[in-house]
């Protein structure tokens, strides 16, 4: 089957800019010309009118939850795969903090199974430094990168033991494999539910400074100088971070970073009376740090856009605020809050399609290019549409997100994987 | 006399100058009650007051039950150990069963801060906080305005010195914003460790460390409880060390203006945080408070059913 992309603005970064067609063809990319130049061979062909849309590289989020095996009432692969394509992401890597945790290949193996039965996102599992989560053992890396891994964490449970971590980055060298680390001194943090600063102090609720997170970025930035193994950082949220890792970059240590949209859209306050949804580990922070982590992105310390997709149900999210679980979501909004750095000056829109695709592919050791060849992982947005958001109608399973009602600016059109559409607002 | 339209009493940053003045004044004339051979009136006959007590309280629960029962209401007591809470219920569950029952106003005790906001944004009732995790405990604030007002006839220009754990009290939180509202100059006192972060930007208080400063100018010393538990969090190192630095005793009190008040929101380490001279001398007005307490939660009760 052929389908033809016609009229959009197609932002490949370092290759291309222009108005151009795009024609697809048994999956792969079959042609690119100016305008025009492509005729339709067939009736078969899918005709898109892309006019006034951005077509780019397929997006990745590197850094999604979905809640399958075990908290399937949350998010299943299937409804998380279909909430990524609805948000343009044509691939995502899964957090390992699943229930069994995916420290094994057989349950590498089963997310992967899973992820063939849904709508044709991509889905790249990420397995865990230790068994369980627990920080006494390492995975077996080796079998669990066989089994399809593309990388280890031990995401939201970080790994404690200097010694563990330093163990951890040195085998990871002799795999190839990826080392993500969730940067956090759970004794500094002592269990403290939002930013530590006035509002804390306002709301009575116990903080969690900056340090927290910084400390264990400055650990891990020195275990990857110490080893030589590639480090990616996680969910940046801190001032300090940011310049720790502008830092180790300058001294060509080989650590990359992400952050995520609620990073650099929202400070403490959102947290307002209570509203757990804005609630997250790390917690929103100052307005310093929002600057901080736009600047980050804008001079490249930060390479990575990303959502941290933590979808919880009423349950986990409709109780105290102490009480209520860590998380949100952000498939669906990711684009559009993405939309608003280019708004505001402070990416250029390759730039933002740097960070959610080009650079996520190049730390992951994806592709991602519009080439002639290629498989057509293609995402199409308009980047003018104006929406609402409304949480009840998400394809994600969950309602968690800071942004319900928010107007925003820029949406996905079209989501292709590999020649296949997985989400269609154009027809 | 204006009308008091608060549904709810959630802390005191909500309540205005006027309402909280209200509040003072409604208590000053309840007070009389107290002092009645029958010390009962009908004023909220018919009403129901569930007292919902999450987390262990004798002080504050006994003073509003005894401030509902003085007004005539039904008051019905529950702690979270006999409610559904054990059962893993969860608190909207709870107060949604608690609401079929048809309550008028639920006093709530928790150990979370902000649980009231859950209860006042899903609920009928009028919800009173009675405590809630470090935030809030705005009936406790009131009591010690009506105190205070009541020796000194004014709380405007007043300087009052909160001495303690300031980082986990709610006491401390509600009177910073009290008493800072009705014009009073409001000092806080404690290691470093036990202040939290933002203190002074966002309660507008003066924050210092020496026990001497907070002593000597202020008309009203509030002492507030160490709990012995903190020692273990690394805030300090001994009880011993603390109370050399922090604890009001004969000593100390030496540096104190002469008609100063001692308050203490108890319940007291005797020795600990304040000697027991000091707690039982002619400066302490420790138990003017708890009878306070009765007056402005019977205040509290009759305003947020509608009275006024």
């Amino acid at each position: 089957m052929q389908i033809l992309i016609k009229g959009a603005r197609v932002i490949d970064p370092g290759k291309m800019d222009a108005l151009m067609d795009i024609r697809v063809d048994n999956g792969v990319i079959a042609d690119i010309q100016p305008p025009g130049v492509i005729l339709p061979l067939d009736s078969a062909v899918i005709v898109y009118d892309a006019a006034g849309c951005i077509a780019t590289p397929g997006l990745i989020d590197m850094h999604v939850h979905f809640r399958e095996p075990g908290q399937e009432y949350k998010e299943t692969i299937a409804t998380g795969c279909s909430a990524a394509a609805a948000g343009g992401f044509a691939a995502v890597c899964t957090m390992p903090n699943t229930c069994p945790v995916n420290d094994n290949a057989q349950v590498t193996r089963f997310i992967l199974s899973r992820a063939a039965e849904a709508c044709g996102v991509r889905v790249y599992p990420v397995g865990a430094v230790s068994k369980s989560l627990e920080g006494k053992s390492l995975s077996e890396f080796a079998e669990l990168k066989a089994a399809g891994a593309i990388a280890v964490t031990d995401d939201g449970m970080p790994v404690r033991s200097s010694l563990m971590m330093r163990r951890a980055m040195e085998y990871a060298t002799g795999i190839g494999l990826l080392i993500i680390s969730h940067c956090e001194d759970l004794e500094l943090a002592s269990g403290g539910c939002m930013n530590e600063g006035e509002t804390a102090t306002r709301l009575g609720l116990s903080g969690i400074p900056n340090i927290a997170e910084t400390l264990m970025v400055l650990r891990d930035i020195a275990l990857s100088e110490l080893t030589g193994a590639r480090l990616h950082i996680a969910h940046v949220s801190t001032f300090e971070s940011v310049r720790a890792i502008r830092e180790a970059k300058r001294n060509g240590i080989p650590v990359t970073a992400e952050t995520a949209p609620h990073y650099f859209t929202l400070t403490e306050e959102a947290v307002g009376a209570y509203n757990t949804h804005a609630k997250m580990n790390p917690p929103l922070r100052t307005q310093k740090d929002v600057n901080a982590v736009c600047e980050g992105l804008a001079d490249g310390t930060i390479d990575v856009i990303a959502t941290d997709h933590a979808p919880h149900s009423p349950v986990e999210k409709a109780v105290e605020f102490d009480h209520a679980a860590n998380g949100v979501i952000g498939l669906e909004t990711s684009l559009a809050l993405g939309l608003r750095l280019v708004a505001s000056g402070v990416l250029s829109m390759t730039g933002l399609v740097e960070k959610m695709s080009s650079n996520p592919a190049r730390i992951l050791g994806l592709t991602s290019t519009l080439s002639v060849g290629v498989p057509a992982d293609i995402t199409v947005f308009s980047p003018e549409r104006a929406w609402t958001v409304d949480a009840r109608q998400f394809r994600s399973m969950s309602r968690n997100t800071p942004f319900d009602d928010w107007v925003l600016k820029g949406k996905a059109m079209l989501t292709m994987v590999g020649g296949k559409v997985v989400f269609d607002e154009m027809t | 006399m204006q009308a008091f339209t608060k549904k709810d009493i959630l802390d005191m940053t909500s309540l205005s100058v006027e309402e909280m003045s209200l509040i003072l004044d409604t208590a000053e004339r309840m007070k009389e009650i107290s002092e009645r051979p029958v010390k009962k009136v009908p004023t909220l006959r018919g009403k129901t007051v569930i007292l919902f007590f999450y987390e262990p309280s004798t002080r504050t629960r006994t003073s509003f039950d005894i401030a509902a029962k003085r007004l005539s209401a039904d008051s019905i007591s529950l702690s979270g150990s006999t409610s559904s809470m054990v059962k893993g219920e969860t608190l909207l569950d709870t107060a949604r069963n608690l609401e079929a029952m048809k309550p008028d106003i639920i006093v709530l005790r928790h150990s979370s801060s902000g649980a009231p906001y859950i209860l006042a944004k899903s609920l009928k009732a009028s919800i009173v906080n009675a405590g809630d995790g470090m935030h809030a405990h705005p009936s406790q604030s009131l009591l010690d305005m009506l105190t205070v007002r009541e020796h000194r006839g004014k709380l405007k220009g007043l300087r009052i010195s909160i001495i303690g754990d300031i980082t986990h009290s709610r006491v401390a939180r509600s009177n910073c914003v009290g008493f800072s509202k009705m014009g009073a100059h409001v000092t806080v006192c404690a290691p470093p460790t036990l202040i939290p972060k933002g203190m002074a930007s966002s309660y507008g208080v003066h924050v210092t460390h020496q026990m001497k400063e907070a002593v000597a100018d202020a008309d009203v010393i509030m002492m507030l409880r160490i709990q012995k538990e903190r020692q273990s969090g690394f805030f300090f190192p001994s009880e011993r060390e603390y109370s050399r630095l922090y604890g009001l005793n004969r000593e100390m009190m030496a540096y104190a203006k002469s008609d100063v008040l001692i308050m203490h929101p108890g319940p007291i380490n005797r020795g600990l945080e304040i000697s027991p001279e000091v707690a039982d001398g002619p400066h302490s007005i420790i138990l003017d408070q708890v009878t306070s307490g009765i007056a402005v939660r019977m205040a509290i009760l009759y305003l947020v059913t509608g009275g006024a």
